[in-house]
């Protein structure tokens, strides 16, 4: 998708004044927060295995060259094929040329965030290819023609209404006085049209939330099914998968998944859990005949060993983006971005450029809950931090801020000055501040003019009288 | 034989020195009941976040070698806010990591800094507050905790069990009181629309908590809270926590107008300008 994250600012005033989007968030956040706090509250080892998801995290991307070999060799051997692909567009021209290599008219995608981020809908649909979203969340943005809101909800920010009025737009074929009022309706309606689909694609692409270098396996969560019928019935299957989800081993992978489920459904396992491995094999029933997978680099590989590396142990939760209070008010949409919320915030200015995401970092009290809540430990706050101090060294946004700092600094590094100033200015202000506020900025925090600040002697200077008073 | 007496360093916070001078007095009242000698070292100022959250690593270490300078003496550094609290406490060492002699200097520093209530309440354990010259009778005050207070020191009960040593005091538990309030320091002036989105939800849930007074331990919160409750007309009056456990709050709250005598005997320039 095209990169809106600069407009952060006027984006997100735009979705505090939409209804829709603060009825669909309130509901969200509470159901997310609570269902995770129980799951966790559930599993006694919770915190034990945060330690060890930690511990393999580090170590695959300490030897990330070795089990991504390790994973192509194993996929190779079960007569799969793994595609090396440095970025977007490397990714794009593989799938197209995998697609065109079978004469595919039809692709049906189970949900994926890389294939948001390398944007293969609009590429493929470019290239006479139709592709088919199967994700419930996924198909109803699809035919809204808007980007993936949240990383386990894509469609999240809608409601019910909202959706059931897409459908009736979109769907011509359905009589016009039909019942959409439930959620069962809707997934009953859009089953009918996914099925023939499922049915008649080509081809079929999914991601991946880990990847089993001992097994070459692909391991995969849903809710709805529709990932495995991605994989089963399209005679060529593409996984699409960025390089830091490796995992040595099946064993490994599991740890991993424990935590993933309750973080981010507060389930103790998603509905479906599917290791894909290779192409159908001579004893098996079904699977496709084809079987590839894309390593995605796309910037990650230049984070490794860096000060930001800790983000490559996202493992797309989506915890942090439930219990962020600036995501919970503005949506994801408002970032502008694939990834959104307070992992996103850090991902996007690294994969995209700090100046097409400038305000990202910015926008975040810092409040640390993202990182109370994270599976992974991921020092968001701090991350964020770092990105902050990139922000203040680049032309222009940071020399307003390191000019203000560095006048504010002048006078905090002398003490003496200081508190000579400080008395100063409460002196002058106090005739301003007797009402119980002084006039700062024009809208600063909703009080605006109001800052309750009244003037008068500061606290120094009360404390020098007192041991003034107390000497003989 | 009385126990013995600790000298404590009050690391005063800039928000207090200039914008509620009162809650430096009343920490310094609960700190001497807490059988301490307190000082003010003149030689400081503010702990540096500011600088530290805007990406300024090194007006951040100037700040904290200054801070770190200017308490080498006492025994213990008390500050009445969380998140200068955890600045000194657990930014320091990681801000001055990479210098070999402030990096021992800034931990053995850290050691000693204790938020305020927690100081009292689990420090020095305080059996008696100081004698209440404030309102007496019954109330209930609404408890907001500070993120970086709750999050970064775990301080949550202090606050709760000194106040409940008040006779006839409640305190009510603010629904989702763990979701921030909107201030974030320059956050609310860089995001003002999302800042008083957050303010406006937490007033309205420490309004339904039943509560007649907002209390929290962070003015940067408090002044921020009393500024959106005071623009919206609410009656909810805000106060630094230290006040109502020093019983110096019987005056004005954050943000309300001043009437009678300033906190001082000495009259301020506001009435001579008015004379």
């Amino acid at each position: 998708m095209k990169i809106t994250s600069n407009a952060f600012r006027a984006n997100s005033r735009g979705a505090l004044q939409d209804r829709n989007l603060q009825d669909a968030l309130g509901n969200l956040k509470r159901g997310f927060q609570e269902k995770r706090r129980k799951a966790k509250a559930r599993l006694p080892e919770f915190e034990e295995l945060q330690d060890h998801a930690v511990a393999i995290k580090e170590h695959s991307l300490d030897h990330l060259d070795f089990y991504l070999e390790r994973f192509e060799k194993e996929v190779t051997a079960r007569g799969g094929k793994v595609h090396w692909c440095r970025d977007g567009a490397e990714a794009r021209a593989t799938i197209l040329k995998l697609c065109k290599d079978v004469n595919a008219k039809r692709v049906v995608k189970a949900k994926s965030m890389i294939a948001e981020e390398i944007a293969i809908n609009d590429y493929l649909e470019a290239n006479g290819i139709e592709p088919c979203e199967t994700d419930l969340g996924e198909y109803i943005i699809q035919l809204r023609h808007e980007p993936p809101s949240h990383i386990i909800g894509p469609a999240i920010h809608l409601k019910r209404e909202q959706v059931a009025d897409t459908f009736r737009e979109q769907h011509s074929e359905f009589p016009d006085a039909r019942k959409l009022d439930a959620a069962r309706d809707l997934v009953d309606e859009a089953r009918h049209i996914m099925r023939p689909r499922f049915l008649s694609a080509d081809v079929g692409i999914s991601g991946a939330n880990l990847l089993v270098a001992e097994t070459g396996s692909v391991v995969l969560l849903s809710n709805e099914g529709n990932i495995d019928l991605s994989r089963a019935l399209p005679k060529t299957h593409i996984v699409v998968a960025s390089i830091e989800k490796i995992v040595p081993t099946l064993s490994d992978a599991n740890v991993i998944l424990r935590l993933l489920s309750r973080s981010a459904t507060g389930q103790e396992a998603a509905a479906y859990m599917s290791f894909l491995t290779g192409p159908r094999g001579a004893d098996e029933t079904d699977g496709p005949e084809a079987f590839h997978v894309l390593l995605l680099d796309n910037g990650r590989s230049d984070l490794l060993k860096g000060e930001f590396e800790r983000i490559l142990h996202c493992i797309r939760c989506g915890a942090c983006l439930n219990h962020c209070p600036v995501y919970g008010v503005t949506g994801g949409h408002a970032y502008g971005a694939v990834y959104t919320g307070p992992m996103g915030a850090v991902l996007t200015p690294l994969l995209e450029g700090l100046e097409h995401a400038a305000p990202l970092p910015e926008a975040s009290t810092f409040c640390g809950r993202c990182e109370e809540v994270c599976p992974m430990r991921i020092p968001l706050v701090g991350l964020l931090r770092n990105l902050r101090v990139r922000l203040l060294k680049k032309k222009p946004d940071g020399l307003a801020t390191r000019r203000r700092l560095g006048v504010w600094l002048f006078f905090a590094t002398r003490p003496s000055l200081y508190h000579g100033v400080a008395r100063l200015l409460l002196r002058l202000a106090a005739p301003f501040g007797r009402g119980g506020a002084l006039s700062v900025g024009p809208r600063a925090g909703g009080w605006g003019r109001r800052f309750p600040v009244q003037g008068g002697p500061t606290f120094q200077e009360m404390w020098r009288q007192r041991e003034k008073a107390k000497r003989p | 034989m009385a126990p013995p007496r600790i000298s404590v360093g009050l690391f005063v916070t800039c928000l207090v020195d200039l914008a509620r001078p009162k809650v430096g007095l009343a920490a310094v009242r609960l700190l001497e009941a807490a059988g301490c000698d307190v000082v003010v070292p003149r030689a400081q100022t503010c702990c540096g976040q500011p600088a530290h959250n805007a990406g300024d690593r090194n007006g951040a270490a100037q700040l904290a070698r200054q801070t770190i300078a200017a308490f080498e003496d006492v025994d213990y550094v008390v500050v009445p806010s969380g998140s200068c609290a955890a600045m000194l406490r657990r930014h320091y060492p990681e801000i001055l990591a990479a210098d070999a002699s402030w990096s021992r200097r800034a931990k053995a520093f850290g050691g000693k800094v204790f938020e305020l209530t927690a100081f009292l309440a689990d420090v020095r354990d305080l059996a008696d507050l100081p004698e209440r010259p404030g309102p007496k009778g019954p109330r209930r005050i609404a408890y907001h905790d500070s993120c970086a207070g709750l999050r970064e020191l775990g301080i949550r009960n202090a606050p709760r069990r000194l106040l409940e040593k008040i006779p006839d005091l409640g305190v009510a538990e603010i629904a989702e009181g763990e979701v921030c309030c909107g201030f974030g320091g320059a956050f609310c002036v860089k995001f003002p629309e999302i800042s008083e989105r957050l303010a406006a939800d937490k007033c309205r849930a420490a309004e339904k908590a039943g509560a007649t007074e907002l209390a929290g331990g962070d003015l940067g919160c408090l002044l921020h809270l009393a500024g959106k409750l005071r623009a919206e007309g609410s009656n909810l009056r805000v106060r630094h926590v230290a006040e109502i456990l020093a019983g110096l709050d019987d005056g004005p709250a954050i943000g309300e107008p001043v009437t009678g005598e300033p906190v001082t005997g000495e009259p301020d320039a506001g009435e001579k300008a008015r004379g």
